[in-house]
């Protein structure tokens, strides 16, 4: 068996296992369709016997075997109705409930596992895995009781045309497996051509986002007609691919159409000879021919679970390959103790995203309960990596962690995130109102929120909101500028009174003055000093390394310098140039970027 | 003033596929021939009604007794007749495919270039991806819609009409009887039609906010761990999950109902038409061929009304794609070419003149107010002020990305307006700040500015840029891939190459929006390098965001709240006591000096 179909069917039997009683009852409804179609065809049968050859003979009507046969039809349609409406309605329980079932599991993988196996994986990928591929996987779902139902009404239908007439039966099917055959190779011939079409098409909208993203560089230079012109050339191999998929269908179809009539054909002409023989009655001749007639469409069911496989194997590897993957990161059962500011020290730290590329190396720092650490370094010098480090959201390679003395990893689960808030450089926004963002579900009372907002100065950017703190935001919400986003995140890591702060860049987007207010609000005598969290604060701003208690540089991979600001100026070259290069930027002209466009 | 793309959700189905057929003149290209075909091939159903008939009345109701020669003749011509409706439906389905395939592709293209010649603020007020969705997605849905459905919506139809005709010749009575029976059905598929949409539309909607809420487990899943809401966002997706699960399974037992009801009429039809037909058949209104022909007949009708309830949810979904994809042909461009009747820009460098320009954003105060600015030929200048001053709207009306609400913007003399796009594209450059990179090598990016540059060419415009070292420390030179939006590169990298391309396209008018990212000093040094040889020879105007760049300016214009308020050199501006003497020493006092 090719191992396509083997591992299509495996999908299949998974989907059975994980429902079993939908697929029951969905079963029961098939066999009522495929008992209900088989009768139909007796029914037409007797009644082409009993009542229309007699009338048309004798040229007198039988009311009563009219009226029982009239009513018979009409009895067994209601029975092959409400089979069908039952497999029908089963099929799409059963394909809801598993993809359902597959979404939530999906979803909880990503939720449990570590940032790490996150950052290996693409996005857009995560994405299409819990949506599209769940999809695909289930997809043949939807034609499999109907299938399935299909085969017993084959099953019965043989028997059932035995049963009338050895002869008859096996003309009509000596065309199934041919039937079948050409269902087959038609869905070989048509999956390469349509996986071609399907790329081509993705190619197409990969061209068109890129081409979109920099239009304005498009414009500038004037290259519309260019542009368009190379968008055309895709567009036309993509046209191309349509036309061969309708080739390909254009073949198929009318073959797989043409069988059953051919079929039918022979049974009509066999059929004469035997009721010449007198072996066999017109009228039987007649229900043959119904059934397979009737039986002509449910057949390509088969055809449309063939073609839905390809898709499902691969959604079902993609799927399963998340909810195989086992990631952890090691807790123990210790706990913090105190409110007081945490003192965080990290010895021997290397990291690497990459085996073999290290990111930071024998990285070794303290800082302060309390105090307010700038961490400065060029681009790409490892700060973002640094800070997920000490906020526990990636564990290091070697060296060790510890938060007021003890080992991270040794801490119970949850106790980190409940002592620590991580503001990063990208504000994300849930789906949801500004209360919520801030206070995360947690029960916090409005005046608490209030203040948080306050000292992150953004109270005034949400009182102004048409319906303050239940505004909605995020992606679907109210438009926030990058510097109100930024603030937003800033309030809800405040509001949780942090005992360890650590802010990514995260005010890059914010006016450096009121930069400068909300990082005096922090060591404010809202606080007394004892009470202000340890922050470490990653920043290209002089103005900030001037403020700060200590500067961190990190530099070829580790800490290279620390100090007060105007020490290290004197005492390291590195850090004096660096310094240099930032104070050259006119940090307003951020603000209006980040905040305006 | 500004142009949107706008959704009408007011216009009918119908209203639209009639303007997207006359959108696209290639979908109705041979539809007469490709519909007959369709009759022709859907005769085909109906061959195997005819032969019981025939069989019936003259194989076994021959009145010599059983006439199988006549059978069997009547299956050689049935024989035949099958193979012409098969070639027949084989001609038709190519035709489909290649009209509408060729339609569509046309439409894309012409969507694909409008959509590049909407105004910048127009491209830029539409979300990131909804242009690209436009003519990929939304094309898609129509095309595989066509390729699917549409194919068996036109047998389908041809089906009934074929199915009716022969009806009709057996027995014009029963024929009305079965279109009789079918149709409260027909009134019942318009009521659940209704009802359909409405619970399919639900089931979008629901799947929009379940893919939201799962998003945060992805794109927010830093922030999930940071703050130990794990089990919220659990909740919130199983909720989600659940929601949409639940208003699926409504759906389909609406579509289920809807597909068995076909079923049940089809039953009462077929005892109907045996009732009537035995009746009329006694007095010979019909022969009992005929009769049992038509149980056959009826089987006809129903497939294609049942099938129509399947494909309505995906039938609206294309015409709403294909209504979206309209919106934006339909969308004006706002900053209009004045083709083959503007003017073409000299060459040499260019001067520019600001005529009592003023500017507002649609809705909105005044950004710019009645500016009065000369730029003389071959000079450069910084423009320079604080936030909301008008700088970049400046620069954009001087690239003609926006037009004046008030006034004139002239080069070389001439209104912006009256010069041909092309020309005016050719000799004014606008370098934005991001430096966007397309996905390919070095010298790729670069001939984007001249594409029939040489290698050559673009070695000695590196060269002249003083570029060469950093050229050669690429890992392939220039050949080197910058990646998707040049991610391979640094910030400053990208910057380069902007400058590298702009070189190429070698402007006379050179509009520069200073990047404003901090980048490493190597790299700052290089830039301002590359700057400055690339403004010698051709007039600049620079927004500039570095110190170093006003000063070396040859003038500086200060903006303040959408007025010129200062000009001059840098040193007589910083005498005076005024916005650029302000902006100055916040500059410094923020450098930490």
């Amino acid at each position: 068996m090719p191992v396509r179909l083997r591992e299509g069917l495996a999908v299949l039997a998974l989907g059975i296992r994980t429902e079993p009683w939908v697929f029951a009852l969905a079963m029961v409804a098939s066999v009522g369709f495929a008992a209900g179609t088989v009768w139909s065809a007796q029914v037409v049968g007797q009644v082409t016997a009993e009542v229309i050859e007699p009338a048309f003979r004798t040229g007198q009507v039988n009311r009563q075997a009219l009226a029982v046969g009239a009513g018979l039809l009409v009895a067994v349609a209601l029975l092959r109705a409400v089979s069908i409406a039952g497999r029908r309605f089963l099929a799409g329980v059963m394909q809801f409930r598993l993809q359902a079932r597959d979404r939530r599991a999906v979803t909880r993988q990503y939720l449990r596992l570590p940032l790490r196996w996150h950052q290996r994986h693409p996005t857009g990928a995560l994405l299409s895995n819990a949506n599209a591929d769940v999809e695909a996987r289930w997809a043949p779902i939807a034609p499999l009781p109907m299938a399935v139902g299909t085969l017993m009404l084959l099953v019965l239908a043989a028997a059932s045309m035995l049963r009338v007439d050895v002869v008859l039966g096996a003309v009509a099917l000596a065309v199934l497996p041919m039937v079948v055959a050409v269902n087959v190779v038609y869905q070989r011939r048509l999956g390469p051509i349509a996986g071609r079409a399907q790329a081509l098409r993705a190619e197409v909208s990969a061209f068109a986002y890129e081409s979109f993203d920099g239009a304005l560089v498009v414009k500038a230079l004037g290259r519309e007609d260019a542009e368009t012109q190379r968008f055309a050339r895709s567009t036309h191999a993509l046209r191309d691919a349509n036309v061969q998929v309708g080739r390909v269908r254009g073949l198929f179809d009318p073959v797989v159409e043409a069988l059953p009539t051919l079929a039918v054909l022979g049974v009509l002409v066999a059929g004469t000879g035997r009721v010449a023989a007198g072996l066999v009655s017109a009228a039987e001749v007649v229900q043959v021919a119904y059934l397979f007639t009737i039986m002509s469409f449910p057949i390509r069911a088969i055809g449309w679970l063939l073609g839905e496989m390809p898709r499902s194997v691969v959604g079902s590897r993609r799927v399963q390959a998340v909810l195989d993957a086992d990631e952890s990161m090691p807790h123990g059962e210790l706990r913090l103790a105190g409110r007081d500011p945490l003192l965080v020290e990290a010895t021997g730290v290397d990291f690497g995203y990459e085996p073999g590329t290290p990111t930071l190396v024998d990285v070794a720092l303290s800082l302060p309960r309390g105090r307010l650490v700038a961490l400065v370094g060029a681009t790409g010098s490892g700060k973002s990596t640094l800070v997920a480090l000490l906020a526990r959201l990636l564990d290091p390679d070697q060296g060790e962690v510890r938060h007021d003395g003890i080992p991270v990893t040794g801490l119970a689960h949850g106790e980190v995130p409940a002592a620590t808030a991580v503001v990063p450089q990208q504000a994300f926004l849930f789906d949801d109102t500004v209360r919520d963002n801030v206070t995360l579900g947690r029960d916090v009372p409005d005046e608490q929120v209030w203040a948080a907002l306050r000292r992150a100065h953004v109270a005034d950017v949400v009182a102004a909101l048409p319906a303050g703190l239940d505004t909605m935001v995020g992606e679907r919400g109210a438009t926030l500028s990058g510097g109100q986003r930024q603030r937003l995140a800033l309030a809800r890591a405040l509001v949780r009174r942090p005992r360890f702060l650590l802010l990514d860049d995260a005010t890059s987007a914010v006016d450096p003055d009121v930069e400068r207010r909300i990082f005096d609000a922090l060591r404010s005598s809202e606080h007394t000093t004892a009470d202000a969290p340890t922050t470490l604060v990653v920043t290209h701003r002089p103005a900030t390394m001037a403020g700060a208690d200590e500067v961190l540089l990190l530099d070829g991979r580790t800490v290279a310098g620390r100090g007060r600001h105007a020490d290290l100026l004197a005492s390291s070259p590195r850090y004096a140039q660096i310094v240099r290069a930032y104070e050259t930027v006119d940090d307003e002209a951020e603000v209006l970027v980040r905040g305006a466009l | 003033m500004s142009a949107r793309v706008v959704d009408r959700d007011d216009v009918t189905a119908v209203a639209t596929i009639r303007r997207g057929l006359a959108l696209s003149p290639q979908l109705r290209d041979g539809l007469g021939v490709t519909l007959l075909l369709a009759l022709v091939a859907t005769a085909g159903r109906v061959v195997v009604p005819v032969a019981v008939q025939q069989t019936v009345d003259r194989g076994f109701g021959a009145p010599g007794g059983v006439d199988v020669g006549a059978v069997q003749a009547m299956a050689l011509l049935a024989v035949v007749a099958v193979a012409c409706t098969a070639a027949s439906a084989y001609a038709m389905n190519v035709r489909l495919f290649r009209a509408s395939e060729a339609g569509l592709a046309e439409l894309r293209i012409r969507t694909f270039r409008h959509a590049h010649e909407l105004s910048m603020l127009t491209q830029q007020a539409e979300r990131r991806g909804s242009l690209v969705a436009r003519v990929t997605s939304d094309v898609d849905t129509l095309s595989l819609f066509l390729q699917w459905a549409g194919v068996y919506l036109v047998v389908a139809a041809g089906q009934v009409l074929v199915a009716t005709v022969v009806m009709a010749v057996y027995s014009w009575q029963l024929t009305l009887l079965v279109w009789v029976t079918f149709v409260p059905l027909l009134l019942l598929l318009r009521r659940m039609a209704r009802l359909l949409r409405a619970a399919f539309l639900r089931v979008r909607q629901r799947l929009g906010a379940l893919l939201a809420v799962v998003s945060e487990s992805v794109v927010g899943a830093p922030v999930v761990r940071a703050y130990g809401v794990e089990a919220r966002t659990a909740r919130r997706i199983d909720e989600a999950v659940d929601a949409h699960r639940r208003a699926a399974t409504r759906a389909q037992a609406l579509v289920a109902g809807t597909f068995s009801g076909g079923e049940v009429v089809a039953g009462v039809a077929t005892g109907a038409v045996v009732v009537a037909g035995v009746l009329l058949g006694v007095d010979g209104g019909i022969s009992a061929g005929a009769l049992v022909a038509f149980l056959f007949l009826v089987t006809l009708f129903v497939q294609p009304l049942q099938f129509a309830t399947e494909i309505l949810n995906e039938a609206q979904q294309a015409v709403a794609g294909w209504r979206r994809v309209m919106a934006v042909l339909d969308t004006s461009v706002d900053v209009p070419d004045p083709g083959p009747a503007g003017v073409d820009l000299p060459g040499g460098a260019l001067e520019a003149r600001f005529d009592g320009v003023s500017f507002a954003y649609p809705g909105g105060p005044d950004v710019l107010v009645d500016l009065h600015l000369d730029v003389p030929a071959g000079s450069r200048v910084a423009v320079v002020g604080e936030t909301g001053s008008g700088k970049s709207t400046m620069v954009k009306l001087l690239t003609r990305m926006v037009d004046p609400t008030a006034g004139r913007v002239l080069v070389d003399g001439v209104d912006l307006r009256e010069v041909r796009l092309a020309s005016l594209r050719h000799r004014v450059l606008l370098v934005p700040q991001e430096g966007f990179l397309f996905d390919g090598s070095v010298v790729e990016n670069a001939r984007y500015g001249r594409p029939d540059a040489t290698q050559d060419e673009v070695w000695d415009a590196a060269l002249d840029l003083g570029l060469q070292d950093w050229v050669a420390s690429l890992p392939a030179g220039l050949a080197t891939s910058v990646g998707q939006r040049g991610e391979s590169l640094s910030v400053g990298e990208r910057q380069l190459v902007a400058l590298l391309r702009a070189r190429l396209a070698d402007p006379d008018l050179l509009v520069l929006d200073e990047a404003t990212s901090a980048v490493d000093p190597a790299t700052e040094a290089r830039l301002a390098r590359a700057l400055e040889r690339l403004a010698a020879g051709r007039t600049t105007v620079t927004i500039a965001h570095r110190l170093s760049t006003a000063e070396r300016a040859d003038e500086v214009i200060v903006l303040d709240r959408g007025r010129l308020v200062q000009r001059g050199h840098h040193a007589s501006l910083l005498e005076q006591d005024g916005v650029y003497a302000r902006l100055h020493a916040a500059w410094v006092r923020r450098g930490g000096r």
